[in-house]
Formats: C-alpha cells, sequence, structure tokens
C-alpha cells in the first residue's frame, strides 16, 4: 500500500521499506542527520498510514471507558488523551491516542493494527456504538522540533481535519489530519518552509531515545501496559474496562516485567531481540535498540524480571557491559 | 584488479595476501555506518565466513570473507571512525588475509560483473 504522499518521497529520492505492507520512506538525506534536524529545527513525516476509527453515537464515551485503560474523562479538559487498549488477561491489543471530533471521537491506532483494532472495537461495541474505520479518508503529516511552530506560521493549514499537538519523537510539534488529497500541497508547503523530510528510520531512533513505546517491540499481547512502564496511563479509579482485574493484581506484583534503559558501555549497538543478562544471569530481553544520534552511544529499551547491580547485552555472542540509565534516554529542555 | 564478491565485499591481491573492504554500493544501501569491528589478526577463516560486522543505525550487517585464509592485519582507522566507510569505502580497507586457496579468486566477479550484478 502507498500513501498520498508517495510521489513526494519518490521525487525526494527517499530509500523506501516496508512497514506492515505499506511503502513508506526509511531516509531521504540519512537518518543521523534527520534525527538531528528534529531534535535541533524542524523535520516532517508522513504518518499516513496511522489507522483512523469513528466512535459515535448516545454510548460512545461509556465504550471508550470499558475499551482504554486511561480516563476519557479527561477530554472533558483535553482535545486528545493517550490510552492503552488491553485484552482481558491484561496484554495489550495497542496502544491508541483518542481525539474529541464533532460529537464523536477518532481513535488513532497503529498502522499494522488497523484491522484488529477495528474488529476488537466492533466486538465490544454496545447497540448504539457507531465505529467506523475512516482509515483511507486521512492523510497525517507530523511536524516536529523546537522549530515547528515557526514552520507552522508560515504555512497554510486551513484544510487541517484535526491538528493536535501530539507527536512520537520527544520534541514540541503537532500531527495535522487531513484529506488525502490535500495531503501533498501542505507537504511541499512545509518543505518550501524550510522543514526537512525525515523517514521511519529517524522516527525510531528519535521515539527510543525519548523512551517511546512501539507497538510489537515494548507492547504486545504478551507484554501488558504495566510491563512497559505505562502505569500513568492506567486509571484504576474510573471504574471497570477491559483487563483491569488482570492489571490490578499485576500492580500488586513486586515480581512482574518491567521495561528499563540501558546505555552500552562501549561502541557496541544493542538490537532487538539481543538477550540481556542481569548479574550475569539471562533476565530479559532487548525490545528497541540503536544507536543514539544525539547521545551518540548505543541505547536499549530492555524488558527484565529484575533489577540488578551490573547488565550485560549479548551481541555477536559477546557480553557486553551496559549501565542502567533512568528513561527517557533524551528529555527536551523544559519538559515535564 | 579488485575481484567482488555477492556480498558486497571487494578484494585486491598482492604477493599472495588480499586487502578486503566493502563497497560502495554495500555503504550505501547500509546508510550511516556508526560501527565497525573485525576479527583479529591471526584467525582463520573460510570463504563466506563471518570476518566481522558493520552496522548503520538501523541495522547490523555481517562482514563474510570473500577468500579463505589467516586474518594478517585490521584496518582501526574505520573502527575509529565508521563513517569513513560511507566518505571512502574503496579506500577504507577492513582486514588483510593470506589467501590459503588463491584460486577462490576465480569464483569471484570482476569489476563489470559485479556492476551488472548490482543493478540486479
Amino acid at each position: 500500500m502507498r500513501t498520498p504522499l508517495y510521489g513526494q518521497h519518490a521525487a525526494l529520492g527517499a530509500k523506501m521499506t516496508d512497514f506492515n505492507g505499506w511503502e513508506m520512506p526509511l531516509q531521504y538525506e540519512g537518518i543521523i542527520a534527520e534525527h538531528l534536524a528534529v531534535r535541533e529545527r524542524c523535520g516532517i513525516f508522513d504518518v499516513s498510514h496511522m489507522g483512523e476509527i469513528a466512535v459515535s453515537g448516545g454510548g460512545a464515551f461509556d465504550f471508550l471507558q470499558i475499551l482504554l485503560t486511561h480516563d476519557m474523562r479527561r477530554l472533558e479538559k483535553a482535545r486528545w488523551v493517550y490510552s492503552p487498549m488491553c485484552n482481558p488477561d491484561g496484554g495489550t491489543v495497542d496502544d491508541v491516542i483518542v481525539y474529541r471530533q464533532g460529537d464523536g471521537y477518532l481513535v488513532c491506532v497503529n498502522a499494522g493494527n488497523t484491522e484488529k483494532d477495528f474488529a476488537w472495537m466492533k466486538l465490544n461495541a454496545p447497540g448504539g456504538v457507531n465505529i467506523v474505520n475512516l482509515s483511507e479518508h486521512f492523510a497525517q503529516i507530523a511536524v516536529q522540533g523546537p522549530g515547528a511552530a515557526e514552520i507552522l506560521g508560515k504555512v497554510d493549514t486551513s484544510e487541517a481535519l484535526l491538528s493536535a499537538k501530539t507527536g512520537y519523537t520527544g520534541e514540541k510539534g503537532c500531527e495535522i489530519y487531513l484529506a488525502p488529497e490535500d495531503a501533498p500541497k501542505l507537504w511541499d508547503d512545509l518543505l518550501r518552509a524550510g522543514a526537512v523530510p525525515c523517514g521511519l528510520g529517524a522516527r525510531d531512533t528519535l521515539r527510543t531515545e525519548a523512551a517511546l513505546p512501539l507497538y510489537g517491540h515494548e507492547l504486545s499481547k504478551d507484554i501488558s501496559p504495566l510491563e512497559a512502564g505505562l502505569e500513568r496511563f492506567i486509571c484504576f479509579d474510573k471504574g471497570d474496562f477491559i483487563g483491569r482485574d488482570e492489571l490490578f493484581v499485576q500492580s500488586h506484583d513486586p515480581n512482574r516485567r518491567r521495561l528499563i534503559g540501558l546505555t552500552m558501555r562501549g561502541r557496541s549497538i544493542p538490537r532487538p531481540g539481543y538477550a540481556v543478562l542481569c548479574d550475569g544471569v539471562p533476565c530479559g530481553v532487548v525490545t528497541s535498540g540503536c544507536p543514539a544520534p544525539k547521545l551518540g552511544v548505543g541505547i536499549a529499551l530492555a524488558l527484565v524480571t529484575k533489577e540488578a547491580q551490573t547488565y550485560e547485552v549479548i551481541i555477536r555472542g559477546k557480553n557486553e557491559q551496559a549501565g542502567r540509565t533512568e528513561l527517557p534516554f533524551y528529555k527536551r529542555d523544559g519538559a515535564l | 584488479m579488485r575481484a567482488y564478491s555477492k556480498d558486497h565485499e571487494w578484494i585486491g591481491v598482492e604477493g599472495g595476501v588480499g586487502t578486503v573492504g566493502i563497497t560502495d554500493y554495500a555503504q550505501a544501501q547500509l546508510g550511516d555506518i556508526v560501527f565497525c569491528e573485525t576479527e583479529p589478526p591471526g584467525t582463520v577463516l573460510s570463504a563466506g565466513e563471518t570476518a566481522g560486522a558493520v552496522e548503520s543505525v538501523k541495522a547490523a550487517s555481517d562482514i563474510f570473507s570473500p577468500v579463505s585464509g589467516e586474518i594478517l592485519e585490521i584496518n582501526d582507522a574505520p573502527a575509529e571512525d565508521p563513517s569513513l566507510l560511507n566518505s571512502a569505502p574503496d579506500q577504507t580497507w577492513l582486514f588483510k588475509i593470506r589467501l590459503s586457496n588463491p584460486a577462490e579468486l576465480d569464483a569471484l566477479m570482476d569489476e563489470n560483473d559485479y556492476a551488472d550484478y548490482c543493478r540486479g
């Protein structure tokens, strides 16, 4: 599948990659240059592959309260809210952003999970709640970096269907939803205003530095949001929700798996799937790992079964020393 | 005269000793190279065996020895500054290897064949 911006990527000479069946730009100029552009100036990302599912009807709010772990009452004041979506066993179906949209809600889901999420939502929805997969009616452009506001001030965003100060890089910025046919003009305007086109490669290193979870890595049907360190997005006091009982048990289990940050002491680079040793004993696995362009070292998010004094990552058969690092690895100035 | 492997290594041979690096095509496919590691001198390898690894931001890739032999010397420069493999892949050798079976060179490609191979 291709996004409405495929022609733009081809014209820019992007190196393309497959992402869950989507032909997406991996990089344009290079991952490090694009990463630093977002940290220092402003980068734009085509995230049109993300899914959008509309939830409406009289019972929509109550349904979302049951479906998601976070408290949707936050939407009384906020334009959007981030939340995991769980199975009854506490495993994660997806992590989503819910926006207020008209009289109902728009749920933005991970591209590779769109069909699964749509089916899960329909399965759990009571009568009177309408669930519609609108993914093909939305393109999405993320504008990220300290210079995002200035760049956005130079372009006409009046065609935007929805815009919110969200992102996946650890920087300020916003994500703009618009009709597929309007996306190429906004993309080109943003480039003319000085934004740097960025691919999925930089998106991955940026979100790893910022310790933002990626479904299929830090979250999965076998990894609960509590294990992934997302307890602040689970509201046990809001009433019942899918997965609540199991998550509540987990929340009182001191031996549950936990996501930690590791920074390599040497030059080696941890990668997803590499084994982790805690005090010399196998105790977990790297879920995401890469060289951190802004930090100049190899970093990893790792799911481990216990805390330890020393950590090692097995890289090509060698035990490489790592230090525990408080997450996130990177936090922008002034960020909470 | 250099020869080229299907795994995108180049080798130049002089006096029974091969000098090995990765090709321009390989570095372009990898993108920003940020790590380079080669097996130490004294390591004996068969053709096609892992002689080290290079890593781009995105992924790790093994380096395979195009010939059998013993590693005599490794180049510290790309380990110190892996970006040399992007900026000057043809000049940045990784290791020198004493060939134990020079006939293996016949199985490698010349420059023209390799260019055709890369075009698919």
